[in-house]
């Protein structure tokens, strides 16, 4: 299959594009089917991808036949591959949750669902960094959209700030990227990677500029520490579903900072080798510090939700600061568990806020359940995934952040930091479980209604996720580290991708 | 050339930085629409400033770079879209929260503080 590699994209756009058009835009039950069909297409054309380039190695598409590094050009390795079937498995579960009821609070949910799936999709396949732009942009108009789909005043004030934010970042992105292209004269990742290691003098400090304009944006997406407070509010005010899959979104800055940190201006960048580090490695741990205190505040699950979200971006950063194999590694492991785990704990929490009527999931006494055992359950095992307890997966996630720490300075800053989160989140789930399970009074709500079998599964298979990634930990581990390998080795990550270009 | 031109993607940018910082939803937006042509002109300038120079081989003798041209084409339309976005968005924030205040409610004004201390005494 020649062509699977531009499949994640084109798939969410023909479908978002076929539900905008008359027959199935009137009818949300047939928009469903083709959301359903959409989706579980692209999870198994992203399988088959992964599987591709498992057995093959990485795989150059070249859109229109245009050679890199004049044409733009997707590049499936194993790190996008990975986090693009990531993106499919969550889309199919949080798609089977929203059919169920939450996609009728407002017009044009299903399209919009697919064109931000694609625009997720495109940035973690492209190898050009204009396109990164374009696909950033293609899944942030998308995503502003979604965010006050079903209305409400929190969500337009959420709405305004996120917006503004974002459209500041993406003026940045783009003085950056002028920067980069006016000193290396090129916009494709591994040219810049063989091409940055020439310069020097004042065009170096040039560059420096551009790339570290870059960080800002890419922190601004992954919330790092100074841009992280647009984040509660809005995760916190978004409709489950769209909060679910904005679980991904921070992980998108990531990837963007890995990829262009490690491969651009990695180890062999000359002049501008490691420039990012230093900045990162402070704010990487003081976003730990902040997100922890989030948590012991969270009044609900929504914010505590949020608030996870961005410890676990710190604890990202934090890896990406690392700069090694290892950490890599590490961080491509807990990244899968994070983005699954805590968006399984956004759709729980609306299922929460439904039965309990007007204490909707914040942590006060209210009616007791209608189905107190299955929600219980529910929460305890996102509750042992999040906090990162011994069976599940995000035990083995932060244990392999934990042993990727090299020097002491390393160890004696991420362990203690790592680990006073970890005990924040046990405090705040802790006393959350207790108070929204054990403590209940009155009658149960007239209105309640225990949630639908599809509401059901798409969580459960959100949260048993958790300990499949454990039981198939050994093969996960080790495609990371093979992932991690080529992130970090410039012959397979710059050169190879360009045949044409003398070493 | 080079000179005027850094100046007045340096005049844009300055007055865009400041008009997005302000509270009000509408200045804001023209600010940010001030700071995507700040852009646009910056990228426009990354393939260098030539005079005479067609952006085709075999026009002239000396071409320009083709690429920022691409580049800024593609940032003016995406640019536009988000504009638009966030106009639409401001009106229905006035719309929703009953002021154009970027927070959704208006801060207080030190009169206001001052006559309401007084109202305590």
């Amino acid at each position: 299959m020649q062509h699977l590699s531009i499949f994640p994209v084109l798939i969410p756009l023909l479908f978002g594009a076929l539900m905008l058009l008359p027959p199935i835009s009137r009818n949300i039950q047939s928009q469903r089917i083709a959301s359903i069909v959409g989706t579980l297409l692209l999870l198994v054309s992203s399988a088959f991808l992964l599987y591709q380039v498992n057995n093959q190695g990485v795989q150059l598409y070249a859109l229109g036949g245009w050679q890199a590094p004049y044409g733009i050009a997707l590049v499936v390795d194993k790190v996008s591959s990975l986090l693009v079937l990531l993106t499919s498995f969550l889309a199919f579960t949080i798609m089977l949750y929203a059919v169920a009821g939450q996609d009728k609070g407002g017009a044009y949910f299903h399209p919009l669902f697919m064109f931000q799936i694609m625009g997720i999709n495109g940035a973690f396949l492209t190898g050009d960094i204009f396109n990164l732009f374009v696909f950033f942009e293609v899944l942030l108009i998308a995503s502003y959209a979604l965010l006050i789909h079903a209305g409400g005043k929190q969500k337009t004030q959420a709405a305004m700030h996120y917006v503004i934010l974002n459209l500041v970042g993406s003026s940045l992105f783009l003085f950056g990227l002028g920067i980069l292209y006016g000193t290396l004269g090129t916009l494709n990742m591994a040219d810049m990677a063989i091409k940055v290691g020439q310069l020097e003098g004042e065009t170096a400090t040039l560059a420096k500029t551009g790339s570290l304009l870059l960080l800002v944006v890419f922190g601004l997406k992954a919330a790092m520490l100074p841009m992280h407070f647009w984040l509660p509010k809005t995760y916190a005010s978004a409709t489950a579903p769209v909060a679910a899959l904005f679980a991904i979104m921070t992980k998108v800055g990531i990837y963007s900072i890995f990829r262009v940190y490690t491969v651009i201006f990695g180890d062999n960048a000359g002049e501008l080798a490691n420039i990012a580090t230093p900045w990162l490695w402070p704010l990487a741990l003081l976003t730990i510090t902040m997100g922890s205190i989030g948590v012991l505040a969270s009044p609900s699950i929504r914010t505590l939700s949020a608030n996870l979200v961005i410890v676990s971006s710190g604890s990202l950063l934090a890896c990406a600061a690392i700069n090694s194999e290892a950490a890599t590694s590490a961080a491509l492991y807990y990244l899968v568990h994070s983005t699954l785990a805590s968006a399984g704990l956004f759709l729980l929490a609306d299922v929460v806020a439904r039965q309990r009527g007007k204490a909707e999931d914040r942590f006060v006494h209210s009616r007791p359940f209608v189905q107190p055992k299955l929600l219980g359950f529910a929460f305890a095992i996102s509750a042992l995934a999040l906090i990162g307890m011994p069976p599940l997966s995000g035990f083995v996630g932060k244990i392999m952040i934990l042993q990727a720490t090299q020097s002491n300075a390393q160890t004696m800053w991420v362990w203690p930091l790592l680990l006073i989160g970890s005990l924040a989140a046990l405090i705040t789930f802790s006393r959350a479980g207790t108070t929204l399970f054990w403590r209940h009074n009155g009658t149960m709500a007239t209105s309640a209604e225990p949630a639908k079998t599809a509401e059901i599964i798409s969580i459960a298979m959100l949260l048993l996720a958790s300990p499949v990634l454990v039981l198939l930990g050994g093969d996960i581990s080790e495609f990371t580290q093979q992932a991690a390998f080529y992130l970090h080795d410039i012959q397979s990550s710059a050169y190879d991708l360009l045949p044409g270009v003398a070493q | 050339m080079e000179g005027l031109y850094a100046f007045c993607v340096g005049l844009l940018t300055a007055c865009g930085v400041f008009l997005a910082l302000r509270g009000r939803s509408f200045s804001v937006v023209i600010g940010l629409t001030l700071l995507s042509y700040a852009v646009n002109l910056f990228l426009f300038a990354s393939g260098r400033l030539k005079l005479n120079a067609a952006a085709v081989l075999g026009q002239s003798e000396e071409y320009s770079d083709p690429l920022p041209q691409a580049l800024v084409l593609t940032a003016i339309v995406i640019g536009f879209a988000m504009t638009a976005f966030c106009v639409i968005l401001a009106m229905r924030a006035r719309a929703d929260l009953g002021n154009d205040h970027v927070d959704g409610t208006l801060p207080m004004q030190p009169n206001d503080a001052a006559s309401k201390s007084e109202g305590n005494h």
